[in-house]
């Protein structure tokens, strides 16, 4: 493992630690490392890591530089909300606290340049200075002169700029060019990487070879869908509460099944948060009854009225307006059934989304599926904006049109079928697509 | 670390190893300059005459330096500023001012970087100016003070030339060319840009005060001579501390540029792009691979730091992708050849999704929408999807038109790369029917 990363310059006993705590890495670090070379050495200006999530680019980067005790600047851009606070972060950790209150008020690159010149006649590097920034895709949306600026930052002292980030060089590339980067990709953990890494951090209450196992059957539901090493390691945590009671694989696997199953629905959607899943486990142990999803579109309660307008909105939104008459109409006269079963649009509206509805063909239909007779009064129309407030209707045309204002229903299908079973009004009869 | 020792010329290996990474490295990433500049000769002559014109007989000058990204702007620059300091008159007088388009983002801080360039701090003082124009109208009366025979030359360089053109009303630049093309005060003015139209960008009352001076450096470099270029920058110099060793790398860079798959590498670098800074990204990576085990550079090297520079990194980032999202992203493919590059959207592509599900017995892949519109999600984040407008307030996320930044040919790669992946996917993404 230590033959990988191997640089003269550097205290073999730290290589050594380095290699230790970066586990599947080895490659992508022994390669940096020799980029690098020795710490009196040029570094390239400017390096771009890019990979996925939790593919180990921070960790190689912190740990690196922590333990060869580099000096270096780690900025996350996510922290760095005004390009001032990133000037302070690197001049506070290359020269210390009285470089970084040199900086005027609300800096411009210029300042910072010239104050980091300043500290390098002072101070000049005698090591490559390192400045890591994570997160680096939204250096793109800070002012436009700060990312070509860092990639040329060498020309002031020995400083080599290292950006992380999941997306390609080629969407950071501006308009007219600029210094490029060597660029370097960490590849996704391999299942079998994976699969090391999550069993490193075994419970003691288990044996290797059973957390191992357990691993491996959790990578094999999540694995097509997920292989974010982060997500794995969330759902690890909160599903292992059922690995208690057994010891046996074959067991193991048909009582966590289900589970891991639900998990997929809830955990790995974070639709609940940790505390509610726990609780929702403990619930669950002492009902023992079917298993349920924990979502949250199954929990909205609305007034009787709200619930057949947003109905009549999902109909107005998804049905055709010269169906109407077809569906609401009692004596529709002699309109022949195929004529409307012959579908001109080749797509249906369910793939294409909600289209825009004017207020009177909502209240029309509104009137029409209601069983009881409706006066229009304003608790209809408040209860109209109330929806559009709950955000599950969208106001199309602007405020300030009054007579006709015009809406969309932004609600799923399984959503408004929910709706509807509870006020008994089967609506898949009513819709066009489903003719 | 390396310690010279002058009667000794044997070091030890490990020694000679860091003292050509410490030299190469340095000619590499700190871009320094040769001593003669090669292929430009006439450019160099041409800059220096110009600027000896205005140190020696006061002479006021513009001019602009148009290349592409790495052909050697700033490289001549430096040369021949070199060359100009030799001269006696010019070292004694002349005053630089270096400014940069990416730092000086507007004309008032550009000033406050004239005034301390030129030290003239203790003459402004605590002055107070009441506007822009008093300020500079200042600093230029302090460079105007005495005739064109008596007041020091000063010379303005301009890196990112452009980006001055965007500052409000082109002050900046009105200014240095109206004083310069009426002869108040010795200055010369010499921008670098990357931009061919960059005389568009100008103001017509800035545009009339330029002298309409540009030196272009159009490379005519040939392979032979990229070779050689590669060769020069890769040898050691005579006065390496251990002769022997400098010999012999010498020696076996003559023969690396001599190999025929080290040729073949670098011809397609050639036909890719000429400029040094690519060429050097290359160098770097192959002196990487130099150590103390392995002290020469094999044309094997070469060829691994050619793959590392050539990674499609589309390709890598699918890569990655979990069954679900390379499952979604074959779909969108199916979509876009069905409907000719037409935008879509999440519910298009969930049902182009289940049609492939449906012809299968057994479906491992039966996901509920939320998971798959959590997929959905990453690949926007990783920008292989991106909205068609950017109005998102209004419309739900599944119904967002979406368009694919990936080309079938990529989208085929990726797959035939992909580790395990299975056999009913690759088959599906061969054909829509399968």
């Amino acid at each position: 493992m230590t033959s990988l990363l191997e640089q003269p310059g550097y205290d073999e006993e730290k290589l050594q630690m380095v290699a230790e705590q970066l586990l599947c890495r080895e490659d992508q670090a022994g390669l940096l490392l020799s980029l690098m070379g020795q710490p009196q050495q040029y570094c390239y200006p400017s390096i771009f890591i890019y990979g996925h999530q939790a593919s180990g680019k921070s960790h190689v980067m912190h740990v690196m530089l922590k333990e060869l005790e580099l000096p270096h600047a780690i900025i996350s851009c996510v922290e760095c909300v005004s390009s001032s606070l990133l000037f302070e972060l690197v001049l506070f950790s290359f020269f210390g606290s009285e470089a970084s209150s040199l900086l005027p008020r609300s800096p411009s690159l210029s300042d910072f340049v010239r104050i980091y010149r300043q500290q390098c006649l002072q101070a000049p590097a005698t090591q490559t200075r390192y400045i890591v920034m994570e997160k680096a895709e939204l250096l793109r949306d800070a002012d436009a002169n700060l990312l070509p600026a860092l990639l040329r930052l060498q020309e002031l002292d020995n400083v080599s700029v290292i950006l992380l980030s999941e997306i390609s060089w080629d969407k950071f590339r501006p308009n007219t060019g600029c210094f490029e980067p060597l660029l370097l990709h960490f590849p996704d953990y391999s299942k079998g990487d994976l699969h090391q890494i999550l069993s490193q951090d075994s419970h003691p209450k288990y044996s290797d070879d059973f957390y191992s196992s357990y691993i491996n059957i959790l990578l094999g539901v999540f694995y097509t869908v997920c292989r974010d090493l982060r997500e794995l390691r969330h759902l690890v945590r909160h599903t292992h509460t059922h690995t208690v009671k057994e010891t046996d694989t074959h067991k193991l696997w048909r009582n966590i099944e289900p589970h891991l199953k639900k998990a997929m629905q809830t955990v790995y959607l974070r639709e609940v948060s940790s505390v509610q899943w726990e609780q929702m486990q403990q619930m669950e142990e002492k009902e023992a009854g079917a298993l349920r999803g924990l979502s949250a579109h199954t929990h909205v309660e609305l007034p009787y009225y709200s619930k057949f307008l947003l109905v009549a909105a999902y109909l107005a939104s998804y049905n055709p307006a010269r169906t109407d008459r077809r569906f609401f109409l009692k004596h529709h006269g002699k309109i022949k059934k195929t004529n409307f079963l012959k579908k001109n649009e080749k797509t249906s509206n369910h793939l294409l989304g909600p289209k825009p509805f004017p207020l009177d063909r909502l209240l029309a239909i509104f009137y029409s599926v209601v069983d009881s007779r409706v006066a229009p009064t304003a608790s209809i129309f408040s209860q109209i904006s109330s929806l559009v407030t709950l955000q599950l209707l969208t106001q199309v045309s602007h405020d300030d049109q009054l007579d006709a204002p015009k809406y969309k229903c932004a609600v799923s299908l399984d959503f408004i079928c929910a709706i509807s079973r509870t006020v008994n009004f089967e609506i898949v009869k009513y819709l066009y697509d489903f003719l | 670390m390396s310690k010279r020792k002058v009667k000794d010329s044997h070091l030890p290996v490990g020694e000679c190893i860091t003292e050509v990474q410490s030299i190469l490295r340095e000619r590499l990433c700190c871009n320094l300059h040769p001593d003669k500049p090669e292929e430009i000769e006439a450019q160099h002559k041409h800059l220096l005459e110009l600027l000896k014109r205005t140190v020696i007989h006061g002479e006021s000058n513009s001019v602009l330096i148009v290349a592409p990204r790495g052909a050697g702007k700033t490289m001549l620059l430096k040369c021949v500023l070199r060359d100009l300091l030799q001269e006696k008159e010019a070292e004694k007088s002349l005053l630089q001012v270096h400014l940069n388009g990416l730092l000086q983002t507007d004309d008032r801080i550009a000033l406050k970087e004239i005034t301390r360039q030129l030290h003239l701090e203790n003459v402004v003082g605590d002055k107070v100016f009441g506007s822009f124009a008093e300020n500079l109208a200042f600093l230029l009366e302090a460079l105007k003070k005495g005739d064109r025979s008596s007041s020091r030359p000063v010379l303005f360089i301009l890196d990112e030339f452009d980006l001055f053109a965007h500052h409000k009303n082109q002050t900046l630049l009105y200014n240095l060319f109206d004083v310069a093309q009426s002869a108040q005060a010795p200055i010369a003015v010499v921008g670098l840009t990357c931009r061919l139209d960059v005389l568009e960008l100008l103001e017509k009352r800035v545009k009339s005060r330029f002298s309409h001076r540009q030196i272009h450096l159009l490379s005519t470099l040939t392979f032979c001579q990229y070779v050689q270029r590669v060769q020069t920058q890769l040898s050691l110099p005579e006065n390496f501390p251990d002769k022997k060793f400098g010999q012999e790398w010498n020696k076996s860079i003559t023969t690396l540029c001599k190999d025929a798959s080290v040729e073949e590498v670098l011809r397609r670098h050639f036909n890719t792009s000429k400029d040094f800074r690519s060429m050097h990204a290359l160098l770097m990576l192959c002196l990487s691979r130099v150590s103390v085990s392995k002290p020469v550079l094999k044309p094997a090297d070469v060829l691994e730091a050619s793959k590392l520079r050539f990674a499609d990194a589309k390709g890598n980032m699918l890569h990655g992708l979990s069954i679900l999202e390379l499952c979604l992203i074959i779909a969108m493919k199916h979509l876009n050849d069905v409907y000719e590059d037409e935008p879509f959207n999440l519910q298009m592509v969930h049902n182009e999704f289940k049609k492939f599900l449906q012809r299968k017995s057994n479906s491992m892949y039966n996901f509920e929408q939320p998971v798959i519109m959590k997929a959905f999600e990453h690949l926007q984040q990783l920008e292989l999807i991106r909205p068609v407008d950017s109005s998102t307030a209004k419309i739900q996320k599944e119904y967002q038109l979406m368009r694919l930044m990936l080309n079938h040919s990529q989208i085929m790669e990726a797959l035939q790369k992909y580790p395990q992946c299975p056999t009913d996917v690759k088959q599906w993404a061969k054909s829509a029917f399968a």
